[in-house]
């Protein structure tokens, strides 16, 4: 078995009275691509949110449960957070680039940090483009506003943007929702290449997409994490009636 | 059916009639103070003191107090209207003092300038000593000014989408500086626009400056921060009611509304532009 | 290091927020220690109710009546000029101009909001106010009616600019839904749309009044000064804010006439901040529902 790089251990958060995740127990594997299903409203976002404690920016947010970076519980008060934040990136539903140039964007996690030099972070953002696929398409014109790339274009650049920080994970939410079918497939396409050096975590609605890109599938419903396995077993084989259903389409 | 045909037509009729009067009544205003005023209107009236007990001469030292005292008191709200702006938008606790200082800026902005100005006397020129001077004048304007602009930054932030916060914290970034790097000049087009609209507010107002800082007559133009100044609104309403000869002095007041005009239209209007051109520009 | 910042920035955006409530806090005792000692000479009724202003007499007297009817008079008078005009002007930008006509109008209008009171004060006095004094042979075109007009064409472009806000803001359903069940233009307008920006059109005509009950220069110059009460609209008064303009220059510091004109800023503190509360008071109402 491959080493877990994310963990949580009896998972419980609400939201005010709602009570949103129960119980869940998740191990996610290093330098493999592992996608989260089920349907609106069972928490998955909600999920991903807690392993870089976006869900803190949510008032009368209530977490009991462990969730682990490698050995590190994040949720320990002495870890910080923008810490964490830096070691796993996250690229949201919406491409949310800021009107800033293209360079200043994927740049902006270094220098927030403020410990590299200009050279380093010059060389970082080439790379963080090249591996987003994004460097061919606008290396001549890294200064130029970053709103007016197209969506899928703006979608890689927040890859970018977080892979300059090389995170230890990448948490994709719903990253292909908001685009059209073949910046879609590109961005699929890249993830397939990006898991080779970074976990990926991924949330989608789109069955098929867990399908084509995913080693590991987990199902969500109402909250509780009700099969975790293997893709191809997860999807051939179902152990839980209601993945079941979900995967033949009955309460898609 | 009939029937409801007719009153769509009045209705209709009646409403264009009431934006007519409006229009009518508007434009008789206008064309009334910039004929009159630009008569007076050259190169001299601009730029040399009045002479002759006010009938003569221009208004150069009204100008150049109305300068000052919009200048000092606008750097005095910008960097307090921001930081209170950021406070009431991003910081906010505890709870009740976010709603104290919502409840004080509402009640600042509803307060009639005449109230500052009688503030402005009690306790800067009075209780501080500081006299009828550029200080105390500009002290009262700001004060004035606060309560709006802190609502135009707040709307400015306000506008800046979640989205870029929540990513510029995905990414590793602290409070301060999402704030003071994405959230800030993100907003900094609106604020720039807030701050325009104070500068024409601040330079028109006349209650707040008559017990603090307004001046008559000088022929000096302020040297520092305790001097008595002239002001152009203050110019208009002192020729009007103390002045001595109307057949001179009216056409001045007339000549000084239409600099005031030009000079607080010009700001706003600058102001319009800006805000529509980011609208237009604006892709998020 | 990075804590440190953060606790410094957050401690001085608190800081400024404290100044502010710390500025209300100095305004309010700055009127009241000015004006609270006129009260040990003469009673709140005496003040209020009193009709004799004779500050300087040497059995001085301090009512304030004559100069709350005053503001009462001009600012009613007002308000029956601006809101017709104000929100005629509105639903004919927002509901019947075309998108080129409203593109110009409305920026106008904006523009209009900033024009200095003392422009308004200046026209009143030297165009208006002859105007009327020749064409109804009265003594002095300074009264009442010149005031309102003047007052209230000051507050047209203020209710007209938020109430078209207010109506601009009713989403396209709404007033696609209504035309789509038949009703006229006029229909749609009196019956959906204006219910539905109601609370704007309300919070534009309460910000209107509290512009005009605190209006000091237009009165100052347009309302004629007479402390009397009014027996018709051409008669000529004497508002509050008026008052303290007016007499302020005269006042030996920390004299019995200097604090009664405090007393008057006290009143009008109050009556302003009565009409905020009541503004507040009526939007939070209308928000929970």
């Amino acid at each position: 078995m491959v080493n877990n790089i994310l963990s949580t251990e009896n998972l419980n958060l609400w939201f005010g009275r709602n009570y949103v995740l129960k119980n869940v127990n998740l191990n996610v594997a290093d330098k493999n691509i592992t996608a989260v299903i089920g349907p609106s409203g069972c928490g998955k976002s909600t999920l991903l949110r807690c392993f870089n404690r976006m869900n803190d920016l949510i008032p009368e947010t209530h977490i009991e449960g462990k969730v682990k970076l490698l050995d590190d519980d994040i949720y320990t008060s002495k870890m910080d957070v923008t810490e964490i934040r830096s070691r796993i990136g996250m690229v949201f539903q919406k491409p949310n680039p800021f009107p800033k140039s293209i360079y200043k964007n994927v740049a902006y996690g270094l220098q927030i940090q403020g410990k590299y030099c200009k050279d380093e972070i010059n060389e970082r953002v080439e790379q963080a483009l090249k591996a987003a696929w994004l460097w061919e398409e606008v290396k001549d014109r890294l200064h130029s506003p970053a709103m007016a790339l197209s969506g899928g274009q703006q979608q890689r650049l927040c890859i970018a943007r977080a892979l300059a920080n090389r995170p230890e994970v990448l948490l994709l939410d719903e990253p292909t929702s908001a685009l059209d079918p073949q910046s879609t497939a590109k961005i699929e396409e890249l993830c397939l290449e990006l898991q080779k050096s970074v976990c990926i975590l991924i949330v989608t609605h789109n069955i098929a997409q867990a399908g084509r890109i995913s080693n590991y599938t987990a199902f969500m419903y109402l909250g509780e994490l009700v099969e975790f396995g293997h893709t191809e077993k997860v999807f051939t084989v179902p152990q839980d009636k209601r993945t079941e259903s979900y995967l033949t389409g009955v309460f898609g | 059916m009939k029937n409801r045909k007719v009153l769509n037509f009045c209705g209709n009729g009646f409403l264009s009639l009431l934006a007519g009067i409006t229009i009518l009544a508007i434009s008789i205003f206008l064309v009334r103070i910039f004929s009159l005023g630009s008569k007076v209107l050259s190169r001299e009236f601009l730029f040399t003191a009045p002479r002759n007990c006010m009938q003569e001469g221009g208004i150069f030292p009204a100008l150049a107090g109305t300068f000052w005292l919009t200048v000092i008191s606008i750097s005095i709200v910008i960097p307090l209207g921001i930081l209170t702006a950021i406070f009431l938008t991003n910081y906010g606790k505890p709870k009740w003092l976010l709603n104290v200082v919502q409840i004080a800026i509402d009640t600042l902005a509803g307060t009639p300038s005449i109230i500052f100005g009688l503030f402005g006397m009690a306790v800067f020129v009075n209780l501080l000593a500081m006299n009828v001077s550029l200080i105390s004048g500009a002290l009262t304007l700001a004060i004035l000014a606060l309560p709006l602009f802190i609502n135009s930054c707040i709307e400015a932030i306000k506008s800046v989408p979640f989205d870029f916060y929540e990513a510029s914290l995905a990414l590793g970034a602290t409070k301060r500086q999402t704030i003071t790097k994405i959230v800030l000049p993100t907003a900094l087009p609106n604020i720039l626009t807030g701050i325009i609209v104070c500068i024409g507010r601040v330079a028109g107002e006349t209650a707040p400056i008559m017990f603090t800082a307004a001046t008559f007559y000088t022929r000096h133009l302020p040297e520092g921060l305790k001097d008595e100044v002239m002001a152009l609104p203050y110019h208009i309403y002192a020729l009007m009611t103390e002045g001595t000869h109307p057949e001179t002095q009216v056409p001045i007041a007339y000549g000084t509304a239409v600099v005031l005009l030009l000079l607080v239209l010009g700001v706003s209007a600058a102001a319009v532009v800006i805000r529509s051109s980011i609208r237009r520009k604006r892709k998020w | 290091m990075h804590k440190y910042k953060e606790k410094a920035f957050t401690a001085i955006t608190y800081t400024a927020s404290l100044f502010t409530i710390m500025v209300l806090f100095a305004l309010i005792y700055g009127l009241f220690r000015e004006g609270l000692p006129l009260f040990n000479k003469v009673s709140l009724t005496e003040f209020i109710f009193g009709i004799g202003w004779y500050p300087t007499n040497a059995e001085p007297e301090f009512g304030a009546w004559t100069f709350i009817i005053g503001s009462f008079c001009v600012t009613i008078g007002a308000l029956i000029i601006g809101i017709p005009l104000g929100l005629g002007s509105a639903i004919f930008i927002s509901e019947i101009a075309g998108n080129r006509l409203k593109e110009i109008v409305k920026p106008v209008i904006e523009l209009l909001a900033g024009i200095p009171s003392v422009v308004y004060g200046l026209f009143g006095m030297s165009t208006i106010a002859p105007l009327i004094r020749n064409w109804l042979n009265l003594d002095t075109g300074l009264n009442i009616f010149t005031a309102s007009v003047i007052l209230g064409l000051m507050i047209v472009p203020i209710i007209a600019s938020m109430s078209e806000d207010a109506l601009t803001n009713v989403p396209k359903s709404i007033r696609e839904a209504a035309l789509a069940l038949g009703s006229t233009k006029m229909e749609c307008i009196f019956r959906v749309i204006i219910p539905a920006a109601q609370r704007g059109i309300i919070g534009s005509i309460l910000l209107g009044l509290g512009r005009a009950i605190g209006e000091t220069m237009v009165v100052l110059m347009v309302a004629g000064g007479s402390a009397q009460i009014p027996k018709s609209i051409f008669d000529s008064v004497r508002p509050l804010t008026s008052t303290i303009a007016a007499e302020m220059g005269e006042t030996v510091i920390g004299g019995l006439h200097y604090q009664s004109l405090y007393a008057l800023a006290i009143l009008l503190f109050v009556l302003t901040f009565a009409i905020n509360l009541i503004t507040e008071f009526f939007i939070a109402k209308r928000d929970k529902k």
